[in-house]
Formats: structure tokens, sequence, C-alpha cells
């Protein structure tokens, strides 16, 4: 039996006879695309997806490159009917700003097709490959002709021989240059004891659990992302996923009713793989991370926590977000309250889970949403299209779908305890790789929202640098730092006043000169470490100090940073009897922002020199460079906000 | 519910799959009659009417169907039997 179970988390298309007869109707393809980019954020069964679809294709013809998506050619290679499933992860890709066009490969040839240099595939040229097995024909039988009595040794001999030849199409689909997206395999192999079949190597419920577990991975270790039909389909139900009767009639291993779910597990990934999914969470407080409201109730009533089952609902909520947070996903506060009284909740509440500093942004005002949800994209530098809002507030809903279409806004089910299901359900924030790095970014945008905030904060710019606390962590070049040193002097363009490049063996060769200085400066502030941020190298000759480079990353412009090091080098300069230091600005096409930077910095302009470096014959003005020089001795430090310190 | 209902509910079907339907259905429309009702549409058409009317139809009752009165008739068994 199948019944259909439809994306939750969409909103219901009011009046869908209504939409799709103006579809038709609508003569102009753009305003048709625009049309059919509404609709399809709604919840659409498998036929209302075939019949958008058709429209789709239709407007494409027209409107091949819709402006502001992303065109993306996907073939789908299977041992079983696809050409159902196609309409729905079409649809659902369109939800994340992408146009698929689909080649399907007739059922059963993706070998021929893998091989064949000249076949439809490889005229097609996709992006994403996607291999769709059905568990019967992956296992040959779901045996893999291993037998009852088979020990686990044959049968690894056997699942690794099939995991090999799966390896040998994966390297083939690469060759084409792609990506490779492998289905993983429900375990629809027939019982034949009962619970005893785990307990049987050779049994076919086993041998297909191994077989899945092989492939997985194989898969990972050769760079193959996995569609995970398995896991997918145990989650909401094989009964659902999987109709024997249109297995017999038409060779489809997923049920057309399950199009839907399974068109948002191809396009989640895909759009993952264009960097289309979603970075932030922005939540609402009242009735969304817990019961009452706290202006009206009051912290010591809210429903949360131990002694509710609700209140219990609304922390496995928490619980969610923060482990959402440790993954890399920023997380923010939208809600209509008095900022104080807001906060209070989560300094007083003994039960909270989340913490005031899990927030990146936390904006608790009475103005409207949607303009608050722009505040929180901008402060953490980031697209509209990378939030998804959380509110159990339908108005509040409507308005953002209303105002802000790229924001995703998932239906809120009335009972706290699924609110976590509907997340999990969304894929919003699906990921292909996870590295530490990835990590650490989501970490630079939270720092660069609570920065924000805090200037917004500030009536003026002085008070703002005052508030960061910020202290600058002064090294030289050493074994520890001289990779990232080499690393920042060879990627600055825009603050660096000459642009020269170096290699690890002539920095150190440098450092090492007699009396030379090699600085490296490290910024922290009070929302968190903006690693290393600039260098400063000088020659030593006679009693001069002639600077060779100086530089500074763009993200702590403004901050005084370079006040600072030129503070510190004229104390070093004085301490070790130099009487001159001597700047120069080579121009290039991209460090325009530093031609004045010697002046600012107390220097004299000596002469405009005519040497520009520039190699790039699009900078049409070369800048003149010019020589400064500056007397130690009648030097006054440069005031500014950062205390310095070694690290 | 009376075969013309069943009729009207139908020809809403076929409306969802094929955009542009000219012909009347009738108990002989077939396969023949309508160009775009390909293996295809004809599993689609099978899992709407399943969607549409609250049954489900058999293996062996699919294989024999081969027009629209036979459909009528295998769904007016089905909501008979589903009282």
């Amino acid at each position: 039996m199948s019944s259909s179970i439809l994306p939750a988390w969409l909103p219901v298309l009011a009046d869908a006879d209504a939409a799709f007869g103006a579809l038709k109707a609508a003569a102009d393809p753009a305003e048709r695309f625009r049309q059919i980019a509404r609709i399809a954020e709604h919840q659409l069964d498998f036929m209302q997806a075939g019949k958008l679809d058709r429209q789709l294709e239709r407007t494409l013809a027209e409107l091949p490159e819709p402006a502001g998506y992303d065109a993306l050619r996907v073939a789908w290679l299977g041992s079983s009917t696809l050409d159902h499933l196609v309409p729905s992860a079409r649809i659902a890709s369109l939800r994340r700003g992408l146009v698929m066009r689909s080649y399907v490969a007739p059922y059963g040839q993706y070998r021929q097709e893998l091989f064949d240099p000249a076949s439809e595939l490889a005229t097609f040229r996709p992006h994403v490959v996607l291999l769709c097995l059905d568990p019967e024909h992956a296992a040959i039988d779901a045996s893999l002709g291993a037998g009852l009595g088979a020990t686990r040794g044959d049968v690894e001999a056997a699942v690794q021989a099939r995991v090999a030849e799966l390896r040998r199409l994966w390297l083939r689909a690469s060759e084409l240059g792609c990506a490779v997206i492998q289905q993983t395999l429900p375990n629809l192999a027939p019982v034949v004891f009962g619970s005893y079949d785990r307990a049987l190597p050779g049994s076919p419920a086993a041998v297909l659990d191994r077989l899945n577990r092989a492939v997985i991975d194989a898969a990972v270790e050769d760079r193959v992302l996995l569609l995970d039909l398995a896991g997918w389909s145990a989650r909401l139900g094989h009964d659902a996923w999987f109709d024997r009767v249109r297995w017999l009639q038409a060779k489809q291993l997923v049920a057309p009713t399950m199009a839907p779910w399974f068109g948002e597990l191809v396009a989640r990934l895909v759009a993952a793989l264009r960097g289309r999914s979603r970075k932030c969470l922005v939540l609402d407080l009242d009735n969304t991370l817990w019961g009452g409201v706290v202006g009206d109730d009051g912290v010591e009533r809210l429903v949360l926590g131990h002694g509710s089952a609700a209140g219990e609902g609304f922390t496995a909520f928490q619980q969610y977000a923060r482990r959402l947070k440790d993954a890399g996903i920023v997380l923010a506060v939208c809600s209509k309250n008095d900022r104080a009284i807001a906060e209070s909740a989560f300094t007083q509440h003994p039960e909270m889970v989340l913490r005031l500093d899990d927030f990146g942004v936390f904006v608790a005002n009475w103005n409207d949403k949607a303009g608050n949800l722009r505040k929180i994209a901008e402060a953490l530098n980031i697209g509209l299209d990378a939030l998804v809002f959380f509110d159990d507030n339908p108005a509040e809903r409507a308005l953002v779908r209303a105002e802000l279409p790229m924001v995703a806004v998932p239906e809120v089910p009335a009972d706290p305890a699924y609110y976590v299901r509907t997340l999990e359900d969304a894929g919003y924030f699906e990921v292909v790789s996870l590295t530490g790095d990835d990590l650490a970014r989501a970490r630079t945008y939270q720092d660069n929202g609570r920065r924000a905030e805090a200037l917004e904060a500030a009536t003026d710019m002085d008070s703002f640098l005052a508030g960061l606390g910020m202290s600058l962590q002064i090294g030289g070049v050493d074994p520890h730092s001289i990779v990232r040193v080499t690393q920042l002097i060879n990627k600055t363009n825009q603050f660096n006043v000459t642009t020269r490049r170096t290699t690890e063996a002539e920095l150190r060769a440098f450092a090492a000169g007699p009396g030379n200085v090699a600085m490296h400066f490290r910024l922290l502030d009070r929302f968190g470490d903006n690693g290393l941020v600039g260098v400063l190298l000088a020659r030593r000759a006679g009693d001069q100090l002639v600077i060779d480079t100086l530089l500074m990353s763009c993200r702590v412009l403004g901050r005084g940073v370079e006040l600072a090091m030129i503070n510190e080098l004229v104390a070093r300069a004085a301490a070790a009897g130099v009487a001159e230091i001597l700047g120069e600005y080579i121009p290039t096409a991209k460090n325009g922002m530093v031609a004045d930077l010697f002046g600012r910095l107390g220097f004299t302009r000596i002469e405009p020199t005519d040497r520009a470096e520039t190699k790039t014959p699009e900078a049409n003005q070369p800048r003149a460079g010019s020589r400064w020089r500056l007397d130690v001795r009648a030097f006054t430090r440069h005031p500014n906000f950062i205390a310095v310190g070694d690290p | 519910m009376t075969d013309a209902e069943i009729y009207q509910r139908l020809k809403r079907v076929f409306l969802d799959i094929f955009d542009e339907l000219d012909v009347e259905l009738t108990a002989e429309t077939s396969a023949a009659d309508i160009p775009e009702w390909t293996s295809f549409n004809h599993v689609n058409i099978i899992v709407a009417c399943e969607q549409a009317f609250g049954v489900k139809f058999g293996t062996p009752e699919i294989e024999t169907l081969k027009n629209v009165g036979d459909l009528v008739a295998l769904i007016r068994g089905k909501l008979a039997a589903k009282k």
C-alpha cells in the first residue's frame, strides 16, 4: 500500500486551480516563471509537481536562463524507472535557485551509457550523475549468490567484488568531470527466518545490510556523495516509499506518491554542492523557544524544561538548535519583545539551554520582522537566501514570505513535540562535506554579527572601537608562525604598501638578518579572535630602518591596527638606536587604499617615485609611487583603542 | 457515487495529466484516442485515480484495463466494496 507523505514544512497552496489557471494564461515567460517559482514554494503532490514542471519546461524554452538562477545538468542513471521522480526534483531545485536540466538514461542502461564515449550521457555533459540502483539489482537477488549457508568471509568476498564494480562506475562517471551521487540501498530483502535473519550472515537481509555499509564506506573514500534513500525510507516508512504494485507494473522502486520527497532529497544535495544550503537559523522566542509570552507571563512562568511535557518539547528544540550551532549554523533571534525582558529569559531561567552568546545576532524590538531579517542578514554579511525563519505565528510567517520570498519559512506545527522534526525533515542545512574550516567559518559569521550589533548600539565610532576591547598580540617570524605569515604576505593585495611576495626560505633569511625587524600581529576582541591580521618587515641599514613590507588584512580595516603597528615599530627602532625609518609606496591595480598611508602615519614625503610594479594591464592610470621618511626622535605615538601584549 | 460523478472526477484527473485534452471521456475512450496517453502516463492515471477516489487497485486488476469504461467499472466496484 502506498499513502503519500507530503513535505509538511511547505505551506499548502491555497486555491491551486486558480494558481495553475493563471499560469496557463500567462503569456509573458518572465511573468510565468515568477509564478512558477512562487507555486514551487508550496506543498505539491506528484501530480501537481508534474503539471508545474510541464509549465516550467514550456517557460524555459522561451526563457532559457532566468535571472538569478543557476543552471545545473543532472544525469539520472538507474536500474529501475526514474522518470516519474524527475519533475519533483526539478521543482524542489527551483526552491533553491537552481534550474535543473535532466537526462534520464533508459533504465538498466547505466553501464553502457557510462562507458560509451559517444553516449547521450556523455553528450549531455552532466554536472552531476545520480546513480540509483535498486537494492535487488545492486545485490543481485539480495544474496549476491552467497546462499543462506554462507560464512561471513563468503559474504565479505561477494560484497567487496560488488563494491569494486560500483567503484569502476564511479570512477568512470567522475572522468566525465562531474560530481557523483550514489543512492544508498533500502533493505527490502525478503524475510526468510524472521528476526534470525539478522544473525545469519548469508540471509538476504544481512547481506544487504553489509553491502549497504560497504557501499557507504567506499563512497566516502572515493568522495562520492550519498543520497540516503535507506535512511529516509526507514524513517518515513517503507510502506509509503515502496509499492510492490508499482514495482511490478512499471519497475518504479520509489512510489510516484513519494516523488515530492525524493525530489527534495536530490535537490538539497545538488543545492549543497552549489553552496546554496542555508547558513543561519533565525528563531522567534515566545511559543517558539519556550511556551508562553515572557513579557506577560514573566520568566518564572515560562513553559520550559522538566515538569511539563510541552516544556520538555521546547527543551528538545533548543537542544537541537544548539546542535545545529555546533555544526556550524549561525543562530539568530528575531522577536517582538522588549529587549531587556527577552534577554532576561536567557539569563534568569534555570532550564534555558541556549545562552545569549549562542546567538550571532539578537534582535528583539517592535519593528516588523521582514525589516529585522534584513538587518540580521546584513549584520552577518550573508544573503537573505541563507536564512531560515522559524516562528510559531502564522501571521509573521505570511508577512515574511510575502516580503522576503528568498527567506525559507517553514510551517511550524501547533505541537512543540514536532518542532525538531520540522527542521530535520526540511533539510535546509544539508552539507556535502564538513571540515574544521567550515565550523570556524560559522564562528566568523557569528562574530561579525555581534560586531555589527555593537557598531549599531554605539553612538559614534570611537565608543564602538573603545567597546570592542581590542588587544593586539605581536609575534616574530618563527617556526610556529612562518607558514601563516608567508600566506598572508602572498595573498594580501589591498592594504599592502609594496606588495612584495616571498617564500618561507626568503622570509626566514630576512628575519635572521642583523637588526632587521619582522613582526606579525594578531587581533583579539571581545567577540573573538580575528587571527593573523598584519605583517611588518623592515631592513636595518646603518642608522635607518627601511620598511620592506607593511600589510594588513582588510577584515580589520578601520580599527586602528595600523596605528598600533607603527607605534610598535617606532618604539623598537628607538630602542635599537635607529634615527630614521624609510617607507615606500609601490602602486598596483589594487592597493590604492594605502597610497597615502605613510602620510597618515606621520611620515614625510621625500619624493614621488614612478616605480609602478603593477603587472595588471587594466590598471590604465598608474598611480605615482612615493618614498617617505620618519624621524624617530620627533615621533608622537598615535592614539588608538588597542592594547598591546605579547602572545 | 454515480457513474456520472465518477466520470466528472475522472475528467479532472485527466485534465491534470493531459494539459491539452480535447476529447470527451466515454466508456470507449482509450490510449489510442489520446496521443499523450503513454505507458508513463498510464501509471500516472492509475496512481492519480487511487488518490482521487481513495482506493487501491491490485496488480491483476490493472492488467485488465483496456479503456475508460473498464476503469470506471473498477472504480465503481472498489467504491461499493468500501461501503
